[in-house]
């Protein structure tokens, strides 16, 4: 009963009128954003990282959670009145509810949606108040190889099991552990990879990585494949369901937040296969299956839910470990280093109030913006009729000024021009963007805990093999790097030594989920910054 | 953690759920060998030597409290990235592509627009080096109005408008307001 007591004393700090301004200022922003092409919620929180550093900690938070939930009720209104869903999680969503909305049941689409967004982030946010201590207070007993066991394990999830490919995840993760590593080290003083360049002793910013990644990488990405016709959004006027739809809505919601907020709150979870699962289990227990592939409200309320439980399970280990599994997660890790607090298992012990506020603001921010896209839905559609040339200008515009503005030296405008150079490589390469952002911020951490482990042993390897727990991730790790192997193994040996013409696909792809959804994904990759 | 199997999961069955607009993307790279991959693998690769050649100019400094040093982990990152360049050659070789990103404005049956790219690059240059002297009020009114001519904007004077407005609002709100470090330049004293 302790988490109710921290929760009741969240909400009184959340509950000021400048606060509760700022939530509203989140979700706004948050759904104008999930909106819009190009820019998702871990962008925007990017660019406005220089600018939080000048808030109290409390309130830049409440303001990233606002954008962090409503950047997905804005991403399924995308999806389901465009069709070219801008994140890998609306994907399913956009199957069922495009069809829906062609059909003429936009406004019932975008209904089930938001509800079921709300219901699926209130319960999900409930869970973070249960689960979030509990996995804090184990979480501090573990030592440095622990620590150290599950932060790979991070890697692992992040790269091997939330793309399509491995070799591609795991070169990006790379590339980002190798900026991370960019500066003074930490405890002897030596430079690295420097260059003997005086503007990166103190290594990358974290803020100038996203913001190049995310922002400039995705303009000139955009740029170079600009769209010339507009895709065509089908009109909507406000959203409601009528008696049958909420008969065919409340299960679906309900076992799409079951599936969602597990996988979510493991560290190698993202919401992609809890989605995939909500659809096929919906598929299956529907009392219209032939509507499925139609526009079928079950494919549409469930996968959506699964969606939000999933982002607010995402917290758990960000909360409670220091562990990002998302982009927004990560950059929001950032923003708590910016304001020199410390993630990690200490964190709810040494920054409860903090915490806490932030919880009340999800609850907060959510029912907000449940009674802020119900009526408002038709308006937010019309922003996806700003003129294009506009819009990735003043992305670029507010990636320039937020890069400058960390350490107002034009050098680290170069660099970000580099990063943005970096990001469109990756996303015409199909390098998932992730892994990177990932790197970039555990990087440092995973040295600090590799080098803390072998502290105790004098330098003797031995020190890397910690309790059980360290042991349960390794045989994790390795379990999830060796499956395609087995499968390989498999074919091989059904196939009796075949033409060897394997046909790996996009690297090893581990085509989680039923095929025909797999093709659906291969058209949308990972590497979404509104991921 | 659930690992993933292929034959194990998707208990659903797959009959067609026809995805629009899959097909495109899932088709586009499909007969030809993307050779442009090998850039990027090079790329990496090159990465990983520099790495190398960096970590071996750092001095061995060990003590009772750090045994590992700083040594290590560029080591470690650089023998990674060659090995996974490796990985990656092969698998190019082998025929695997990775896909390219679509997105709500992405259209990729066209083949990529470097003019335009490189007009945003001359515009994010432009400002990066205007920036100190003119000051952000101009620097980023230019690269708003550049950026948006490089996207096909020809309203001129509307962008020019719209790019001034932005500089301006977002000076004297982050700057003036908030603290944000934008240089005044030579509209000091002005502002």
């Amino acid at each position: 009963m302790d988490n109710i007591t921290s929760l009741i004393g969240g909400f009184g700090d959340v509950l000021s009128p400048m606060n509760l301004l700022i939530a509203l200022l989140g979700v706004t922003v948050g759904t104008a954003v999930g909106v819009l092409p190009g820019i998702g919620p871990a962008m925007t929180v990017a660019l406005l990282l220089p600018i939080t550093y000048g808030m109290a900690p409390v309130e830049g938070l409440i303001l990233f959670a606002g954008i962090f939930y409503g950047g997905m009720y804005g991403g399924s209104t995308t999806s389901i009145l465009l069709n070219t869903p801008g994140e890998s999680a609306s994907v399913v969503t956009a199957i069922e509810g495009n069809k829906m909305a062609k059909a003429g049941r936009a406004a019932q689409a975008l209904a089930t949606s938001a509800i079921g967004s709300f219901i699926a982030g209130t319960i999900g946010t409930l869970g973070i108040v249960f689960l979030m201590p509990q996995v804090a207070k184990f979480a501090i007993s573990l030592g440095a190889p622990e620590y150290l066991a599950i932060i790979l394990l991070t890697f692992t999830g992040v790269t091997a099991v939330l793309g399509a490919s491995r070799v591609r995840g795991l070169a990006s993760l790379l590339v980002g552990l190798t900026i991370g590593v960019v500066g003074i080290d930490f405890v002897t003083g030596q430079q690295r990879l420097t260059g003997g360049l005086p503007q990166l002793a103190d290594g990358i910013d974290v803020v100038v990585v996203a913001v190049g990644i995310f922002a400039v990488g995705e303009a000139l990405w955009v740029a170079a494949h600009l769209r010339r016709k507009a895709g065509e959004v089908i009109p909507v006027g406000r959203p409601w369901m009528g008696r049958s739809d909420w008969s065919r809505s409340w299960k679906p919601w309900l076992r799409g937040t079951l599936l969602g907020f597990p996988f979510g709150a493991m560290p190698a979870g993202g919401a992609e296969i809890p989605t995939l699962l909500s659809y096929t289990a919906e598929k299956k227990l529907s009392r219209h299956p032939e509507e499925f592939g139609k526009g079928a409200i079950e494919g549409v309320a469930g996968p959506e839910a699964a969606n939000n439980a999933s982002a607010a399970g995402t917290l758990v280990p960000m909360l409670a470990l220091g562990l990002p599994t998302n982009a927004t997660a990560a950059i929001m890790l950032a923003a708590l280093q910016g304001w020199g607090i410390e993630p990690g298992p200490l964190l709810l012990t040494k920054e409860p109030a903090l915490v806490w506020a932030l919880i009340a603001s999800l609850f907060i921010g959510n029912t907000m913006l449940l009674l802020l896209n119900l009526p408002l839905a038709p308006a937010w559609a019309k922003l996806l009729q700003i003129p294009r040339p506009y819009l990735y200008a003043g992305i670029l515009f507010f990636a320039s000024m937020g890069a400058y503005a960390v350490n107002s030296q034009p050098f680290d405008l170069w660099l970000l021009l580099a990063l943005g150079l970096l990001g469109f490589a990756m996303r015409r390469f199909g390098l998932p963007v992730l892994p990177l952002i990932v790197g970039v911020i555990l990087g440092p951490l995973v040295e600090r805990k590799g080098r803390q482990s072998l502290q105790l042993t004098g330098g003797d390897l031995s020190g890397l093999v910690g309790g059980p727990v360290a042991w349960v991730c390794y045989v994790l790790i390795v379990i999830a790097l060796a499956w395609p192997l087995v499968g390989l193994v498999r074919s091989r040996l059904g196939r009796s030594g075949g033409s060897g013409d394997h046909h790996d696909g996009p690297g090893s792809g581990d085509g989680q989920g039923p095929d025909a959804l797999a093709s659906a994904r291969a058209g949308y990759s990972f590497n979404s910054p509104e991921a | 953690m659930s690992p993933q199997h292929p034959e194990t999961t998707g208990p659903g069955t797959s009959d067609a759920v026809v995805a629009p607009d899959a097909t495109a993307a899932a088709g586009g790279a499909g007969g030809t060998k993307d050779r442009a991959q090998y850039g990027l693998c090079a790329g990496l690769a090159l990465l990983g030597a520099y790495v190398l050649f960096d970590a071996s100019r750092i001095g061995a400094v060990s003590s009772s409290n750090d045994p590992v040093g700083p040594k290590p982990m560029p080591i470690l990152l650089g023998v990674l990235l060659l090995v996974v360049a490796a990985f990656y050659a092969v698998d190019i070789a082998r025929g695997g592509h990775g896909e390219a990103e679509e997105g709500e404005d992405v259209d990729l049956s066209t083949s990529v627009d470097w003019r335009t790219i490189g007009m945003l690059i001359a515009a994010f240059a432009v400002n990066a080096l205007l920036i100190e002297p003119l000051g952000w009020v101009i620097s980023g009114a230019l690269l708003f109005w550049g950026s948006a001519f490089a996207l096909g904007n020809r309203h001129h004077v509307r962008g020019l408008a719209a790019g001034v407005a932005l500089s301006l609002i977002t000076f004297y709100a982050f700057a003036i307001g908030l603290g944000v470090n934008l240089p005044a330049g030579i509209l000091q004293g002005i502002l």
